[in-house]
């Protein structure tokens, strides 16, 4: 760092690019934090007692906290919108999304019924 | 740029002229979000080995029997503590507060420490009583995908480390900026991951 005049221009730019890229203000990310801290305790609260007695309502609630969470964080922590880097970082985002639910939902689907044919016991299921 | 030595300015400048602002840092923000989506198909990969290997406990432990919640409790609040300690980090920096913007990310790397202690322990006490990854399918699912996750976030801890030391000796100039920028996508990425290990390995686990 030399002349003050010499880096003054690439500071703008720094700051330009901070705001194309929507780094959070403060109250951004505390506000993601509140909000991610609710979503934690909400789900490990439902496990932890039980409360509910309905196992399938627990698992729906506890996994649909959990997308939002993801959300939550993708939105005030990793500052994607649309229009960080043209829209390209939430484009990629979105293909990955689809990418990991065939992913995961595909190989569960497959290994599930694979695994049902395998059974020599239920013939029912061929 | 003819010459040899190092002028981040020149270097950004340069860089600027190449590529439109709205590309950001010269395309190394969006390249290095790339990365993170593959890493993202890693981890993709490992839910769904530990999806389809999740109860084939071949007479070992079921989750119920191993998972202590409190443990994973504390270590979610810890992870989630140093997010927004790196968010801290990042608002520091974009002030140009120097020592703020290190004390911060001190403080994150304490909290990634603590973080992978308690796994460390967690795996310690689950091998001491016979529930090691050789134990069943699930345990070796359970311990690659949380063990691969445990390994990126001592990277990151590492990565903080190297980026103390270089703060130390030239300061919050344009790339080291980039690079904490870089780091600070990881590090939020990691706590993304977390909350699908959270949900889908402990807490559905031990509902089973």
């Amino acid at each position: 760092m030399s002349a003050p005049s010499t880096h003054a221009a690439p500071d703008d730019a720094v700051h330009s690019h901070g705001d194309t890229h929507g780094h959070g203000s403060r109250r951004g990310y505390l506000i993601g934090f509140g909000l991610s801290a609710i979503l934690t305790a909400i789900p490990f609260w439902l496990v932890m007692t039980g409360v509910l007695q309905n196992r399938q309502a627990t698992v729906l609630i506890v996994v649909g906290l959990a997308i939002v969470q993801i959300l939550v964080h993708t939105v005030a922590f990793l500052h994607v919108n649309t229009k960080a880097e043209n829209g390209w970082t939430l484009m990629a985002m979105v293909f990955t999304g689809v990418l990991v639910a065939i992913t995961i939902c595909g190989s569960l689907w497959i290994m599930y019924h694979l695994n049902g044919n395998m059974m020599p016991m239920d013939a029912g299921a061929m | 740029m003819s010459t040899a030595t190092y002028d981040p300015d020149t270097f950004h400048l340069a860089e600027a002229e190449d590529h439109d602002h709205a590309h950001g840092m010269g395309g190394t923000l969006l390249g290095f979000w790339i990365y993170l989506m593959s890493d993202a198909l890693i981890f993709a990969t490992l839910f769904a080995v530990y999806g389809v290997l999740s109860t084939s406990y071949a007479g070992g432990p079921a989750p119920r029997d191993i998972f202590e919640l409190p443990l994973v409790a504390v270590n979610t609040a810890i992870l989630l503590v140093s997010s927004i300690t790196y968010g801290f980090a990042m608002l520091a920096m974009e002030g140009s507060r120097l020592n703020a913007t290190r004390g911060w990310l001190v403080v994150t790397a304490l909290c990634g420490i603590g973080f992978v202690s308690v796994e460390m322990y967690e795996f310690a006490s689950l091998v001491a009583e016979g529930a090691g990854p050789t134990r069943s399918a699930f345990l070796s699912g359970f311990f690659a995908l949380v063990g691969t996750h445990g390994l990126h976030v001592t990277i990151g801890i590492v990565w903080i480390g190297v980026m103390l030391v270089q703060l130390g000796q030239r300061g919050l100039h344009v790339e080291n900026r980039k690079r904490l920028q870089c780091l600070s996508m990881f590090w939020h990425f990691l706590d993304v991951i977390w909350i699908g290990v959270f949900t889908f390995v402990y807490l559905l686990g031990v509902m089973r």
